[in-house]
């Protein structure tokens, strides 16, 4: 079975009905995705599948059209995505563990609304659970971020 | 190893008033020093100082910091303790968690065990301080726990880079022939201004790690810290926001196989019947092995992939046994309501004669409520999990744990080794709250390594399995009668709280040998040692005796003793039409760092200013791990419900070491406490958890998030705890500003029960 993978066309032998999120951590070693529920009611594991936020845990591998990127293809050459810019200088994480999938589903956001008012950041993230509370720095860097983006577009 | 045993039979008493006397009969015991489990395990050119601190020729300077990094900042905190001291930026140091060892025991964390309040500065009291805190290095207990870490770290790990600094400048000395006193660091350089010459701290590392460890050392004047007091970078921030592979269940090793669990969801049953034929048949399934461990009994299945597992262990076919415990949530809300109307119970506080008040107050100026709050689940983002390898006699054991000490001798004694051939690898936690200070994760990946022949397996719980399987919160139940005075002011508060004893749970499963003695002080903490003073108040702490496991949650009895006194306080205020933030003004009248926390979050709230209709609030204070927090929330009225609008914060933790991290764990705490407060239970039916996974055990969405206002403060003279202390005060605050709003009265949790929010 073909996928793309940020960029790179991966060979892998998975059965079909495997979720994409396995196929990804266990087969083909991209670590990125975190497992939280396999219901995608978390949104720990969130991808893109051609720029389309995507929970992956839940999503047959075998049924994956498109190209598929994860938090480790969305920066270059060392230069961070301004949404992890963003959530470096506002310091976002505390454990750390749902803050992929956040930054996953902030990169879509941002692709689709440049300048998200709070509504549309809630409406957008409403899928990512946090146990931590992250979330005032998470609407923060996303109004950061999306500074950035635009300064560097 | 064996003395550490005999000692633990004798002393294991969390939370319990009694000490045996293990601590004066081996004082000298107590003094010696661990020995350096860094030593030993040094790379080529490394050199070691003490257990924190080493550096290599190339000027690496690496930091131990020995406890659970969970998202509570301390990885950060632990090395600027260590930077400071040492000179150095914190950007030169590399932190490490380091391996299992004695040597990084935890005092603090039991510091506060006996039950005693935390302002209470008696003999007694601090007596207890130092025996209890003696027993956290006399077992070599690395915990970390009790929001403990920057209180038993503070001066350790400051000392630990002041002495570092001292050996390096000796050598230096000898190295330049020149006098210490002409020397300065800065930027782990060692400069003789004097001659112009200078060298790294990597170019004397080696020489200085052979010199004697100085006698004393001086810390800095706070006047002079460059890195402590003041906003860091946290250290793990980077890896977190590129997704890097840091987590327990990110662990990958060559030639390793993936495994899960599927244990008896009834506690303490096992399996009557069961055939695993068709899960063994199923595609990438290696095997299906039998449990049976103090934590539960069940089947663990190795496999090609996690997928792979996951399916073969739903496809097991089993029966299990019936629960020995009330089986369903009526009955547990019964057993608890008989342990309070039962005569037993230790008034873990008994002021005045309460008795007596009450038997003369006129029964127009007596108020009794009923409060009761549901089990919780800690719901931590990582899913339970660990990864083990069982190879020639070694056991390494790749665990997000938070009691790396314990895990080792468990885990041990699971595959049949001494502690000396257990390596535990503490990796970085998705979440930990206390779930991951238990062992049950490690112990099953142990068990199931003893069965792959050497190759390593990781062992991932699903969702379903993680939330059916916890130690939980305990339930609780409260019968609180209070007698007003003419004023308005409570005459005399009795309280009566029954729970099941958690230090009871945690020895069932952790040493069944040994019976816990005196009070279970968690049962009733955050009731009993509050900082008000009534002339007539008791408050009494009842075990209820329901077998289900109950653990460590994020501010233990602290998450419903604040609920429980504090909606208490509001009653009594409304009822005696006395404002309840005058009113516990006045009674904490005795306690400057509360009145000072009272009044700061009243003035930001701008508490008493008249609201726009359909606005109400409500606050609540409690002292916990040694940390005063008021909150105060406003909640609006609106379409779709209740919504929570804003939330004003203020902490007086002492000392305050890092003020981003403390501004992010108080909002994390009241975020976690608001999440149990609106919708969280778990409840039983048939002694299976009814809930299994976010569907139907959800926390607060960012849309229900309110905007924060924080502020800490430095008024008391003894440092706080930070990363729980924000969780009690957050339920009341909310219940109490509910109230406010609708009039209506919220005595049992969670309030989606009673009351729609947005």
């Amino acid at each position: 079975m073909r996928l793309t993978v940020n960029g790179t066309v991966i060979e892998i032998d998975a059965d079909p009905d495997m979720p994409l999120l396995w196929a990804l951590r266990d087969l083909a070693g991209i670590k990125g995705p975190k497992f939280g529920c396999g219901i995608a009611a978390c949104g720990a594991c969130t991808v893109l599948i051609d720029g389309q936020p995507a929970r992956s845990c839940s999503l047959p591998v075998g049924g994956v059209e498109g190209e598929v990127t994860t938090i480790e293809g969305i920066s270059s050459d060392g230069v961070l995505h301004p949404v992890q810019q963003a959530w470096l200088d506002e310091q976002v994480a505390q454990c750390g563990y749902c803050q992929t999938g956040q930054i996953m589903s902030a990169v879509a956001l941002l692709d689709e609304i440049a300048e998200p008012t709070d509504a549309q950041i809630d409406d957008a993230m409403g899928g990512n659970l946090c146990r931590c509370g992250t979330y005032p720095r998470i609407r923060a860097a996303i109004k950061k971020a999306a500074a950035l983006k635009l300064a560097r577009a | 190893m064996a003395s550490i045993g005999k000692i633990a039979r004798r002393t294991f008493l969390i939370g319990a008033a009694a000490i045996a006397g293990g601590i004066a009969v081996g004082y000298y015991y107590y003094r010696r020093p661990y020995p350096n489990p860094l030593e030993g395990e040094l790379a080529e050119g490394e050199a070691t100082f003490n257990p924190f601190v080493k550096i290599a020729a190339d000027n690496t300077i690496t930091v131990i910091a020995p406890r659970a990094e969970m998202g509570q900042g301390i990885a950060t905190s632990l090395a600027a303790l260590v930077a400071e001291e040492l000179d150095v930026p914190l950007e030169a140091v590399t932190v490490e968690h380091g391996p299992a060892s004695w040597a990084y025991f935890n005092t603090a964390m039991f510091a506060e065990g006996g039950p005693f309040a935390f302002y209470d500065e008696g003999m007694m009291a601090e007596m207890a301080r130092g025996a209890m805190g003696g027993l956290g290095k006399l077992l070599g207990l690395q915990g970390t726990g009790g929001s403990s870490s920057i209180r038993d770290g503070f001066d350790k790990m400051r000392e630990a880079g002041a002495a570092t600094r001292a050996m390096l400048l000796a050598a230096a000395a000898a190295r330049l022939s020149a006098p210490v006193a002409e020397l300065t660091t800065r930027d782990a350089t060692i400069r003789h201004d004097p001659s112009g010459r200078s060298v790294t701290y990597g170019d004397v590392a080696a020489a200085a790690a052979t010199m004697d460890a100085p006698a004393s050392v001086t810390l800095k004047d706070r006047k002079d810290w460059k890195i402590l007091g003041k906003a860091q970078k946290r250290v793990d921030m980077y890896a977190k926001v590129t997704g890097a592979p840091i987590f327990g269940i990110d662990v990958d090793l060559p030639d390793m196989l993936y495994g899960t669990v599927r244990m008896s969801p009834r506690f303490g049953a096992k399996a009557i019947r069961s055939d695993a034929t068709k899960a063994e048949k199923m595609p990438g399934v290696v095997k299906v092995v039998p449990i049976d461990t103090t934590y539960g009994a069940g089947f663990g299945v190795i496999a090609t992939n996690t997928w792979a597992a996951f399916r073969a262990a739903e496809a097991i076919d089993v029966e299990w046994g019936p629960a020995g415990y009330p089986a369903d949530s009526a009955a547990i809300a019964s057993a608890l309501r008989d342990a309070l109307a039962s005569g037993s119970g230790s008034a873990l506080r008994d002021d005045g004669d309460v008795d007596t008040a009450f038997a003369d107050g006129p029964r127009e100026r007596i108020i009794e409520a009923d409060y009761e709050v549901p089990y919780l689940a800690h719901a931590c983002m990582e899913p339970m999990n660990a990864t083990a390898r069982l190879k020639d006699g070694i056991l390494d054991v790749w665990s997000p744990n938070q009691m790396p000490t314990l895990t080792r001798q468990l885990c041990a004694g699971l595959a049949g080794l001494e502690q000396d051939q257990v390596k535990v690898h503490t990796t970085y936690m998705g979440g930990g709250f206390g779930r991951r200070g238990e062992m049950d994760f490690s112990m099953y990946a142990t068990l199931l390594a003893r069965e792959t022949d050497g190759r390593p397996v990781k062992v991932t719980w699903t969702r379903e399995e993680d939330t059916t399987h916890d130690v939980y919160r305990p339930a609780a139940a409260g019968r609180f009668s209070a007698r007003l005075g003419d004023d308005g002011m409570p005459l005399a508060i009795d309280m009566r709280i029954a729970a099941p004893s958690i230090v009871a749970s945690v020895l069932r499963r952790t040493f069944p040998s040994l019976t816990p003695v005196g009070p279970d002080k968690t049962i009733s903490e955050g009731s009993h040692d509050q900082p008000y003073s009534v002339p007539n108040y008791r408050v009494s702490a009842i075990p209820a005796d329901i077998s289900i496991p109950v653990g460590f949650w994020r501010s233990v009895g602290n998450s419903y003793n604040g609920f429980f006194h504090e909606c208490f306080l509001d009653e009594i205020a409304a009822a005696g039409k006395v404002d309840p933030v005058d009113m516990r003004r006045k009674l904490m009248a005795g306690y400057p760092a509360a009145v000072a926390v009272v009044d700061k979050v009243a003035a930001m709230a701008r508490w008493g200013e008249p609201l726009a209709p359909g606005r109400a609030k409500g606050f609540a204070f409690t002292l916990s791990f040694g940390a005063w927090v008021g909150e105060v929330v406003q909640v609006a009225d609106t379409p779709s419900g209740i919504r929570i609008e804003k939330m004003w914060i203020a902490a007086d933790v002492g000392t305050a070491i890092d003020p981003g991290i403390i501004e992010a764990q108080l909002i994390s705490g009241a975020v976690y406490g608001l999440s149990s407060a609106l919708g969280q239970e778990i409840t039983f039916a048939d002694g299976v958890v009814e809930q299994s996974n976010f569907h139907d055990y959800d926390a607060l969405r960012i849309a229900q998030c309110p905007e924060f206002e924080v502020a800490i403060l430095e008024n008391f003279h003894r440092m706080g705890g930070v990363g729980e202390i924000a969780t009690p005060p957050a339920p009341p605050a909310l219940a109490n500003a509910v109230f406010a709003l609708t009039g209506k009265r919220a005595r049992r949790l969670p309030l989606a029960r009673d009351f729609a929010f947005a």
